[in-house]
């Protein structure tokens, strides 16, 4: 029987294997920052051990950072990028620390200098680590006693999850977007239907998504509870690669496309799982709770726990809408935010400042709307095509790069019972700062909603 | 949790063989990372007096479980499904043994979360929803009802109940000896650099 992608690009790295024990599996890159990276550094030292491979290994400071030019005020965020600083000098680990050109979401930066390529296993200590996975390697998001083990000898355990292929036939109507996808999907399976299996997103819809709206997809498979997201590399992802910093060149170039090719799932591999889902029927998507699973259709309603057959969800949603403060009818077009927040590194990439700025283009938005670059690089390609201006004009606030208001880490957050509109990945309780309430959208929902003050899809306008 | 002894395959973390102790009934799903430590807890850059921030924001909630008198002391946490989603943060783990948890039940965990518990020796026991909801109403209607987690004959125990487990063998292994995983991995740093030998020669390098 054949193989699936996610069993090809596994087999490939095991480093060892035994009856009754979990794989050792190699690590190919090592992505770090200055949040889940502290207390491993110190476990090394606690054991005089080394970082085995710093050479596969890359670090950036993005959660903590303020996005507005300036020092870290708040000692305590900026002891902890002080921390990464000295680990990284000491264990001889390449940094890009606030204000280097190379700065940014440590999910957005391994793609954009072709550190991330097909076939490579990357582990981070951040769960979006999925986003690697678009360009069809496993990547996956570890915890710090991980991040450690990796560091000390490139390698991890782990039990190969089972596979899951989310076949998305058809196409996406104009208009409906890779975020718009992953939502619906996620409303679809739930935040654990995809747990202990590695997903790979298949069909039509996907091979005609680009590199940056794959990147989407794969990076909220975590939502879904994935262990990680991939889609098989092609053309699009070669094209994407090639003369990129770290992409191979001359001869090289030519033997890994070769071998990238064969980066594909078998037509007689056996999944363990296959969701369907039809992209032609898909709108703007919007969640109204408080996971990523609960979401809907922007053209409809605030559902009514009692839509809810199971009685676990049906007490989630009951809880969901007391802590949004919304009422159970209510059009979802008719709420209300009070700020827009577009950047992370959900849809903080240069193809979704562009959709953002295409519809406040020539138009005034109404709410405390951010935009936040994903990486310095993302900013400077963004202001070279005079997007800031776009922009600043409409009202909106430019950044400069960081997770910003994706989580309550650093200056940007909302207050209590404010409401926002979120291009992020997160509508947790308190997720963008203590009672905050969160709507996940596109960067393109999200620039409309900026213009009427209510979620608003851009044909709305 | 102990890390007492980093050196090779020595014990970093309590070993875990039997436990009894008494339940806090969380009736709540998808508790995400997110509410069981909040980011701003996140940044410690040391590894202790993460208990402070355990589920913060519920807990100021005079009316949320935690607070109930009755279940002060409690080690096992009894929750709805899809407990331990979202952040790859292992500060959760750490504030929920800090706060003096050693097992967490329930039907479902993120698959980070599970991981992470296992490397610091915090129990993450799968039971069937109607199994866990029967012991969340037997410790609702007496707090100091006693559950016992066995991890040598993969059961809980707690009353008229008793249900089986399932953990693989080299994590329960792993967990009833106190392991660290990084020294059993040495062991096989020669199979690391062979394979390092073997890799393709385009995979990219940071420097
Ligand atoms: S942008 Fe958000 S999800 Fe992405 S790494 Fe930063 S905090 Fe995590």
């Amino acid at each position: 029987m054949g193989r699936t992608l996610a069993e090809k690009v596994w087999e490939q790295h095991v480093v060892r294997r035994a009856e009754g024990e979990p794989d050792l599996l190699y690590i190919d890159l090592h992505l770090i920052h200055e949040v889940t990276s502290p207390q491993a550094f110190d476990g090394l030292r606690l054991s005089g051990r080394t970082v085995r491979r710093p050479d596969l290994t890359i670090a950036t400071e993005d959660h903590n950072v303020p996005t507005v030019l300036g020092p870290i005020s708040d000692p305590v965020s900026r002891a902890q990028v002080e921390t990464l600083r000295k680990n990284a000098a000491e264990f001889g680990v390449r940094l890009h620390p606030m204000g280097d050109a190379g700065q940014g979401v440590v999910h957005i930066i391994g793609p954009q200098f072709g550190l991330t390529q097909p076939g490579m296993t990357i582990v981070c200590g951040d769960s979006h680590t999925s986003t690697h996975g678009a360009f069809g390697g496993i990547a996956f998001g570890i915890g710090t006693s991980e991040v450690e083990h990796v560091l000390a000898t490139q390698t991890l355990p782990a039990y190969r999850p089972k596979t899951m292929a989310i076949e998305v036939e058809g196409e996406l109507p104009v208009g409906v977007t890779a975020k718009d996808l992953i939502l619906a999907i996620i409303a679809k399976i739930g935040t654990g239907g995809g747990q202990g299996h590695i997903v790979e997103y298949r069909g039509e819809a996907i091979r005609k998504l680009s590199m940056e709206g794959r990147m989407t997809v794969c990076n909220m498979s975590i939502e879904a509870g994935a262990r990680a997201g991939m889609i098989a590399p092609d053309e699009t992802t070669f094209e994407y690669l090639r003369g990129r910093p770290h992409a191979p060149t001359g001869a090289a170039w030519d033997q890994a496309v070769e071998y990238w090719k064969s980066l594909r799932t078998d037509d007689d591999a056996e999944f363990d799982t296959v969701v369907t889902i039809d992209a032609s029927t898909l709108t703007p998507f919007v969640t109204w709770g408080t996971n990523p699973g609960q979401g809907a259709p922007l053209g409809s309603v605030v559902p009514s726990p009692g839509d809810f057959a199971d009685p676990v969800q049906r007490s989630a949603a009951e809880r969901a809408l007391e802590y949004m403060g919304l009422t159970a009818g209510t059009p979802l077009r008719d709420i209300q935010v009070d700020t827009v927040f577009v950047g992370s590194c959900t849809n903080g990439r240069l193809e979704d400042l562009r959709a953002a700025a295409e519809i406040v283009r020539g138009r005034k938005v109404v709410t405390r709307t951010l935009v936040v670059p994903g990486s310095m690089q993302v900013k400077k390609a963004a202001e070279a095509e005079g997007l800031h201006e776009v922009f600043k004009a409409a009202g909106a606030e430019w950044r400069e790069a960081g997770c910003s208001m994706c989580l309550g880490m650093n200056p940007d957050t909302l207050k209590p019972g404010e409401r926002s509109a979120s291009t992020s990945n997160r509508n947790f309780e308190g997720r963008q700062g203590k009672g905050g309430r969160t709507h996940l959208v596109s960067p393109q929902v999200a620039a409309a909603t900026a213009v009427t003050g209510r979620l608003t899809a851009p044909a709305d306008l | 949790m102990t890390r007492t002894d980093l050196s090779e395959g020595k014990i970093i973390m309590d070993a875990f063989t039997t436990h009894t102790g008494r339940a806090v009934p969380l009736r709540r799903s998808n508790v995400d990372t997110d509410q069981i430590i909040p980011a701003v807890w996140l940044k410690q850059v040391s590894r202790t007096g993460f208990e402070r921030g355990l589920f913060a924001a519920w807990r100021e909630d005079p009316s949320f479980v935690l607070n109930d008198p009755a279940y002060a002391g409690a080690t096992i946490l009894v929750s709805g499904p899809d407990f331990g989603t979202g952040s790859s943060r292992e500060h959760a783990v750490w504030a929920l043994q800090q706060y003096g948890f050693r097992v967490v039940i329930s039907s479902r965990f993120g698959d980070i979360f599970r991981n992470n518990s296992t490397k610091m020796g915090l129990l993450p026991v799968v039971l069937p929803e109607e199994v866990v909801e029967r012991l969340q109403s037997a410790a609702e209607s007496d707090p100091a009802l006693e559950i016992t987690v066995d991890l040598e004959s993969r059961q809980v125990r707690a009353g008229d109940i008793e249900v089986s487990f399932e953990i693989d063998d080299y994590t329960r292994w792993r967990l009833l000896e106190g392991l660290d995983d990084i020294g059993l991995t040495l062991r096989h740093a020669d199979a690391i650099g062979e394979y390092e030998n073997g890799r393709q020669p385009w995979l990219p390098t940071t420097v």
